[in-house]
């Protein structure tokens, strides 16, 4: 196995008494998306700020293509981009100007070709103040690549953004990342980490409550299993009526639903019952857990597992 | 290096796009320096004498302690700098280009005054012009370090209003612009030589406009110079990329050294 790109071990990070994050490791490969996910004050900016180079910590050690940010911060530079949640820019420098900008910091010819890309080339002399708050983070986003780095950290990089600026965000991470560039994912967006991270790590008052990727954490949790039944007949009406490892049972706009611990057991005996009382399957849908119903599972149980 | 030039002709655009900043450093320096001709060349004909340094200096008042420091605090505080450092704009660009482009914004403004106050207001021109550049660049040079100094240890653009104002005010009233440092009592002269302004008017009449000096104008050119590389000096030690959870290297209050050589020509010069 390769060595990871990001390497943590043991960080931690207080301010005065109080410890933002306490003793956390994990890694991250090259070409992987990591989502950190986390209520707010559970450590997360502290985290990546710390990465980013914009925090030094106070025990541990952290790595960034073995580049020690609080330490390395030259050498840090040239293999990150970040997206920050702040502004970041001027109100008054204009799209063009804030990518030269950049770009000369960096040593790099202009990238005026993503602002074509992230929809943002009739926009080229307008000022920041002038644009949207999804064009903001489409430049934001520009500017952290615009160098290619290796490592890219993305602070919620579809807040305020439209479905077609998100959709396109997200295929351009696709593509960040079968070119090889690993992607840190700060979001309070379960549905986009669960897209779009292949691992993720729930951070809970400072320490890590759960790691895995998003199939992995919501099939360990104790959530239940949602299956929606809809039949021709009057089958499944019957209160009485009750299937394995059922344990709630509601009927909603003509479907018959089961909450369910094994959902093998629980769906056959449903097809057998229809069948044994003649009557017709019109839908079947069986739902897991989400990520964000094992998030809320994880951050209302103070991380249990 | 072309990083450097970038962020430079960025940051000259910004003196002229932004509107707070066109009005410090051009209509309010040109607009009082019509009114001032218009006005006072009429009330006190001895003005005329000195029209020209003390419209400058007024100029270069405005821009760097009035126009400077703002823009830098904002920066700090919407997040800027935190990107600025992820990038790898040095601090010292981040302090010396906006202080290097406000001096050239107060050079425009120098050359309009010096170039139509003989013709307009008949007032007379340098008689040293190598001296009134010289006295020109240290008083700019000064302020723009107090202007960045004042930008780095102000923790809000309220603050640095109040910080601001404790120069630029005494500098009017006592500065030697509107009324002539011999006029002043003794002791409020003394004081006055704790502003730059003083320090510069007083160079202006000895080194530039051929006019008897208050006290040694070498010594003046001295003091602004002392004064611009500790303030500049200071702000660079004290610069914080963020306030957020960091703790500054020193005490806000260090930015006082910068007053040093004004208090050492006070008591010594």
């Amino acid at each position: 196995m390769k060595d990871p790109v990001i390497k943590v071990r043991g960080f931690r990070k207080t301010y005065g008494d109080f410890v933002a994050v306490d003793g956390i490791d994990f890694e991250v490969q090259q070409g992987e998306i990591f989502g950190l996910l986390g209520p707010n004050g559970a450590g997360k900016t502290s985290t990546l700020e710390s990465l980013e180079g914009l925090r030094a910590p106070d025990g541990g050690s952290l790595h960034v293509m073995g580049v020690d940010p609080a330490r390395q911060a030259r050498k840090l530079r040239n293999v990150i981009g970040v997206q920050l949640q702040t502004s970041g820019l001027p109100d008054s420098i204009r799209v063009d100007e804030a990518i030269k900008f950049f770009c000369a910091y960096h040593g790099v010819a202009p990238r005026y070709d993503l602002l074509d890309r992230l929809g943002l080339a009739d926009k080229r002399r307008a000022q920041y103040y002038q644009l949207s708050a999804g064009q903001q983070r489409r430049l934001a986003l520009a500017l952290a690549v615009a160098h290619d780095p290796p490592v890219l950290f993305l602070d919620e990089p579809t807040a305020g953004l439209d479905v077609p600026s998100r959709v396109e965000l997200h295929n351009l991470m696709r593509e960040l990342r079968v070119a090889g560039t690993t992607i840190i994912l700060a979001t309070h967006d379960m549905a986009e980490a669960e897209e779009m991270a292949d691992r993720v790590a729930i951070l809970l008052r400072g320490k890590i409550a759960a790691t895995g990727s998003p199939l992995e954490l919501t099939a360990t949790g104790a959530g239940l299993t949602k299956v929606s039944v809809r039949t021709k007949g009057s089958s499944l009406s019957e209160p009485s009526v009750t299937f394995p490892a059922v344990s709630q049972q509601v009927f909603k706009d003509e479907y018959s639903i089961y909450f369910s611990t094994d959902i093998g057991p629980t769906v056959a005996a449903i097809i057998a019952h229809v069948e044994a009382q003649e009557d017709t399957l019109i839908d079947l849908r069986v739902e897991r857990p989400s990520l964000e119903d094992r998030f809320l599972e994880i951050t209302t149980t103070g991380g249990a597992q | 290096m072309s990083a450097f030039v970038n962020h430079f002709a960025f940051e000259f655009r910004t003196g002229v796009r932004n509107k707070t900043l066109l009005m410090m450093n051009y209509l309010l320096p040109l607009g009082f320096y019509a009114m001032m001709g218009l006005v006072m060349t009429g009330i006190n004909p001895l003005f005329l004498e000195t029209m020209i340094p003390a419209m400058v200096v007024f100029a270069i008042l405005v821009a760097t302690l009035l126009g400077l420091p703002d823009p830098l605090v904002t920066a700090r505080e919407a997040g800027i700098f935190r990107s600025y450092k992820i990038n790898g704009v040095p601090a010292f660009s981040i302090l010396v280009i906006p202080a290097l482009t406000t001096m050239l914004h107060t050079v425009v403004v120098t050359v309009i005054i010096t170039a139509t106050a003989p013709l307009l207001f008949d007032a007379p021109p340098p008689a040293n012009w190598p001296g009134f550049v010289l006295t020109f660049l240290l008083m700019a040079f000064a302020c723009a370090g107090l202007g960045a100094l004042i930008g780095v240890i102000s923790p809000s653009s309220r603050m640095t209003v109040l910080w601001s104002q404790l120069v630029f005010l005494p500098s009017m009233l006592l500065g030697g612009m509107m009324l002539p440092y011999s006029m002043l009592p003794e002791a409020v002269g003394k004081a006055a030589q704790l502003l730059p302004a003083t320090q510069a008017m007083n160079a202006f009449r000895g080194l530039a406009q051929g006019l008897p000096a208050d006290f040694d104008p070498q010594a003046s050119l001295v003091i602004l110079l002392a004064s611009g590389v500790l303030a500049f000096g200071l702000a660079l030690y004290l610069f914080n990329w963020d306030r957020r959870n960091t703790t500054r290297r020193g005490h806000p209050l260090l930015a006082l050294l910068a007053l040093l050589p004004y208090v050492m020509g006070m008591l010594f010069a």
